[in-house]
């Protein structure tokens, strides 16, 4: 019942590994006419507690150390293991998803499977729950090493790149009336931000900025797009369509002042909220219409000021 | 409190089971206006809505929030629930109607935002 991330992560990654990626190539095999006795070099030299019966490449049972020490407790060393192995071992495939295998080791509670090429039937290695979780660590570790670069190369962007002024601009393309991907560019920047060192709660503000201006762009116009320039100093999240711009700025910026119609209130959109929001996240913010012609919002919000700067700069504009 | 002890508590039906649900819930946070939950939820919150369309996902994504509790036995079309566990955002879904939830969310001492 208990279920954390990771181990969505693994259960993710179980299907997609292939049961080759975990198994071992090197499959020590003995033949079916061999005596039990040879069993006993073989497993102690290798540290091995089963193996493959295998004739001309192709498995024909399976033998563990169980069955060697009943023969030992029985005088059979001189027996050959085809009397004694068990047949019609289970084997996997080396191309099926991870997650058989590890629905095949609960199921039947054995300790290894040989694998074998679904065409042709040749062996061509074994798998114990060990090798299963080996390959599934090793895995995870490559994917956090590769995210951590992500994460490394982004963040030292500005201080790699050799200029009096960095700028760098984002750009994302908004199609009008389009709920379905609503919120996805204000995702996208926010998981960019992230990568590029920005601190969580500048990140989350800009992230209420970019979604408030992405919608007003799907609810009132045919398009739009928006463009955030990073600086080292600040963050401008400009938001323009072409739409039919707003008549009265001032109003559109009352809170609960609306002119979204029922069916967009219905999905929980058009409170009247949206400029305010942004409003409250921005450290500095400037509404320009046209009518008929489009809207342009920019708003500016820096990254090393704090919440009293914020408060003085508003004080001081206002004054 | 983990989101699966509240799951347990309150009887809420698991829509997306391949989120997980051991993760701490900071508060609640009720409400059926998209901005109004962008600018007053905070993270880790467990929102209370009756919305069940895409973008409350891009909603809880954008603000971090750990879960979502969808109302009044309303559903979740299977586009909205694939997005949800692609976007590690828990959807769980109950019977009972908003009032009725958060008093229960309350009960067993889920508090809402203070200022």
């Amino acid at each position: 019942m208990t279920k954390d991330r990771n181990f969505t992560k693994i259960q993710e990654l179980t299907y997609e590994l292939r049961v080759r990626d975990a198994m071992i190539a090197d499959v020590v095999t003995v033949s079916p006419k061999q005596a039990i006795h040879n069993l006993r070099d073989v497993m102690r030299e290798k540290h091995i507690s089963g193996v493959p019966v295998v004739d001309e490449g192709r498995v024909v049972g399976l033998i563990s150390i169980e069955d060697y020490i009943r023969c030992l407790a029985q005088g059979e060393m001189d027996v050959i293991i085809e009397r004694r192995m068990t047949r019609d071992a289970e084997t996997l495939y080396a191309d099926e998803p991870l997650v058989h295998a590890v629905r095949k080791f609960e199921q039947y509670g054995f300790g290894r499977f040989p694998v074998i090429e679904r065409n042709g039937q040749k062996l061509v290695g074994i798998i114990t729950k060990g090798n299963i979780i080996k390959c599934l660590l090793r895995k995870l570790e490559v994917e956090y090493h590769e995210e951590e670069i992500h994460h490394y190369r982004a963040s030292h962007i500005f201080e790699d790149i050799v200029a009096d002024k960095t700028n760098l601009v984002l750009k994302y393309e908004i199609a009008g009336k389009d709920f379905d991907r609503a919120g996805q560019s204000a995702s996208r920047l926010k998981k960019t931000l992230h990568r590029l060192g920005i601190r969580p709660e500048i990140v989350r503000r800009i992230a209420i900025v970019a979604f408030e201006a992405e919608i007003n762009i799907i609810v009132f116009t045919d398009g739009g797009r928006l463009t955030v320039s990073v600086c080292s100093d600040r963050i401008t999240i400009g938001a323009s369509d072409n739409g039919p711009g707003i008549p009265d700025t001032e109003q559109a910026m009352q809170p609960s002042f609306s002119t979204a119609p029922d069916w967009i209130r219905e999905m929980g959109f058009g409170a009247g909220m949206g400029l305010c929001n942004i409003r409250n996240c921005a450290d500095e913010m400037s509404l320009a219409s046209q009518i008929g012609k489009g809207t342009n919002l920019e708003v500016v919000i820096y990254l090393n000021g704090n919440e009293a700067d914020k408060d003085v700069r508003r004080q001081n504009e206002a004054s | 409190m983990k989101l699966k002890d509240i799951v347990e508590r309150l009887h809420l039906e698991s829509a997306t089971p391949r989120c997980g649900l051991d993760r701490e819930v900071s508060g609640g946070y009720a409400s059926d206006l998209l901005s109004d939950v962008m600018a007053n939820s905070r993270e880790g919150n467990v929102w209370v809505t009756l919305q069940v369309h895409q973008n409350i996902i891009a909603v809880a994504s954008l603000k971090e929030l750990s879960g979502i509790i969808i109302v009044n036995g309303r559903k979740a079309e299977q586009e909205v629930l694939a997005k949800a566990e692609q976007e590690d955002i828990p959807v769980m879904l109950t019977g009972l109607q908003t009032f009725e939830i958060a008093g229960r969310l309350c009960e067993i001492g889920i508090r809402g935002n203070t200022k």
